[in-house]
């Protein structure tokens, strides 16, 4: 790891301040995907600001039809906890089958989703659940906010607060889990709003990053049962390709998990 | 540089190290406590384990610096005196290592995976649970047989204190 200053920010405006007066700073919530570039000496910050201790970024808070989880609450806290339990059992599903118990007490719901991996499990949860991300600037929608590999709509500095779910009727998430890094070959979120809107987003299968799925979306707002996928067919074109699985491969995953988590989410 | 105030198996201690580095490195490097192992260096192996205020996770996944104020434990400082903590000693009478470089790992995260299960474990959940540390040895078996032997230990163990 290349020579840095590190921060611990006691508020979001103090990490915000920390940030404007540093040349080349890089924020740090639970730093499981963070730490592991940098010892790699792919980033180099000159600054590392720790929003982990901020106590306005950690919390559940559920009322009426909404889910709000702060950003820098754990993979852990939200596994335990009795409102996402309750709200979007999903998620917790979805939490367990991510990454070791070890990282799930560091990593944390903000991070996953500011770093955008392309096979990361929480931004097919938030695309698919129609979510709204939350920063010291404003909201933006979850549709708006995942611009491709490692990309996003944040701007230079931009903080993410937290992260609002509406409660869907139903929602289940499926992977396929790569046994090394169990990162999500592919996975699959699936979710039937109140209003009877149904969304289904895929990690890990496209070159761009998590993606809606159109095809089964149709399929299943007809029929909203693992049948109703048999016969959608998932293109490969722009799908990824490595020496874990072809773009056919994925392709095949897509349906699969999808009929899968419609079978989870009852 | 920065001074570093923590707890370290329960002593006070405070030590001057670079931001940049890791509280697996202030342990070892700093403090001489080299129980503790550096496998992968990747975050994936856990032979790193350690307690940061009762959870098990992966110092070399943390900054020293974002260990500061925190309570550490390491494999050093489980043991009471010359009596093995029972997960140690259950390791022991399991023979739930080979070479032994992954076993304080192990041991850190089986002990925190006994706390949150309350001790009711079962094999499955067992093996489950300890996906995040590799033993190149491939030596599970007896690692797993260990776990659940100690699991029924800490609970007397507790129930007598």
């Amino acid at each position: 790891m290349y020579q840095t200053t590190y921060h611990r920010a006691s508020s979001v405006d103090e990490a915000a301040s920390l940030f404007g007066k540093s040349s080349e700073a890089k924020f740090l919530a639970g730093g499981q995907t963070l730490l592991p570039v940098m010892k790699q000496r792919l980033a180099s910050p000159s600054d590392v600001i720790d929003l982990g201790k901020i106590r306005e970024l950690q919390g559940v808070e559920l009322s009426g039809d909404t889910l709000t989880i702060k950003a820098a609450t754990t993979y852990h806290d939200i596994m335990q906890n009795a409102d996402v339990k309750k709200a979007i059992p999903a998620i917790v599903h979805l939490t367990s089958v991510l990454g070791d118990p070890a990282v799930r007490y560091r990593g944390t719901i903000g991070g996953s989703i500011a770093n955008n991996d392309p096979a990361a499990d929480y931004p097919a949860a938030l695309l698919a659940l129609g979510a709204t991300v939350k920063t010291n600037k404003r909201s933006i929608a979850a549709d708006d906010f995942f611009k491709g590999l490692f990309t996003t709509a944040l701007e230079d500095g931009e903080i993410i607060t937290a992260i609002s779910f509406p409660v869907p009727a139903k929602a289940g998430y499926e992977k396929m889990r790569h046994p090394a890094s169990r990162f999500a070959l592919t996975g699959v979120f699936v979710a039937q709003t109140k209003a009877g809107e149904v969304r289904v987003a895929a990690t890990g299968a496209s070159q761009s990053g998590v993606m809606r799925v159109g095809a089964i979306e149709a399929a299943l707002k007809s029929n909203w049962s693992p049948s109703a996928i048999d016969n959608v067919s998932i293109s490969a074109n722009g799908l990824l390709a490595d020496i874990h699985g072809t773009a056919e491969y994925r392709a095949n995953l897509v349906k699969v998990l999808a009929q899968r988590a419609v079978a989870a989410a009852g | 540089m920065s001074t570093v105030k923590l707890t370290v198996n329960g002593k006070a201690v405070a030590v001057d190290v670079e931001d940049r580095t890791l509280l697996v490195h202030l342990l070892r490097d700093h403090l001489n406590l080299t129980g503790t192992h550096v496998g992968c260096d990747t975050s994936q192996c856990g032979a790193c384990v350690v307690h940061v205020d009762g959870k098990a996770v992966k110092s070399c996944t943390m900054l020293a610096g974002e260990a500061a104020g925190t309570s550490v434990t390491t494999i050093e400082g489980i043991a009471k005196g010359d009596e093995l903590h029972p997960m140690q000693a259950a390791f022991r009478d399991n023979h739930g290592l080979q070479c032994g470089y992954c076993t304080p790992g192990m041991i850190m995260s089986a002990i925190d995976i006994v706390h949150r299960y309350g001790g009711q474990l079962d094999e499955p959940t067992v093996r489950q649970e300890l996906e995040g540390n590799i033993c190149r040895c491939t030596g599970y078996h007896n690692i797993v047989k260990a776990v659940l032997d100690a699991a029924g230990r800490m609970k007397v163990s507790q129930a007598a204190e």
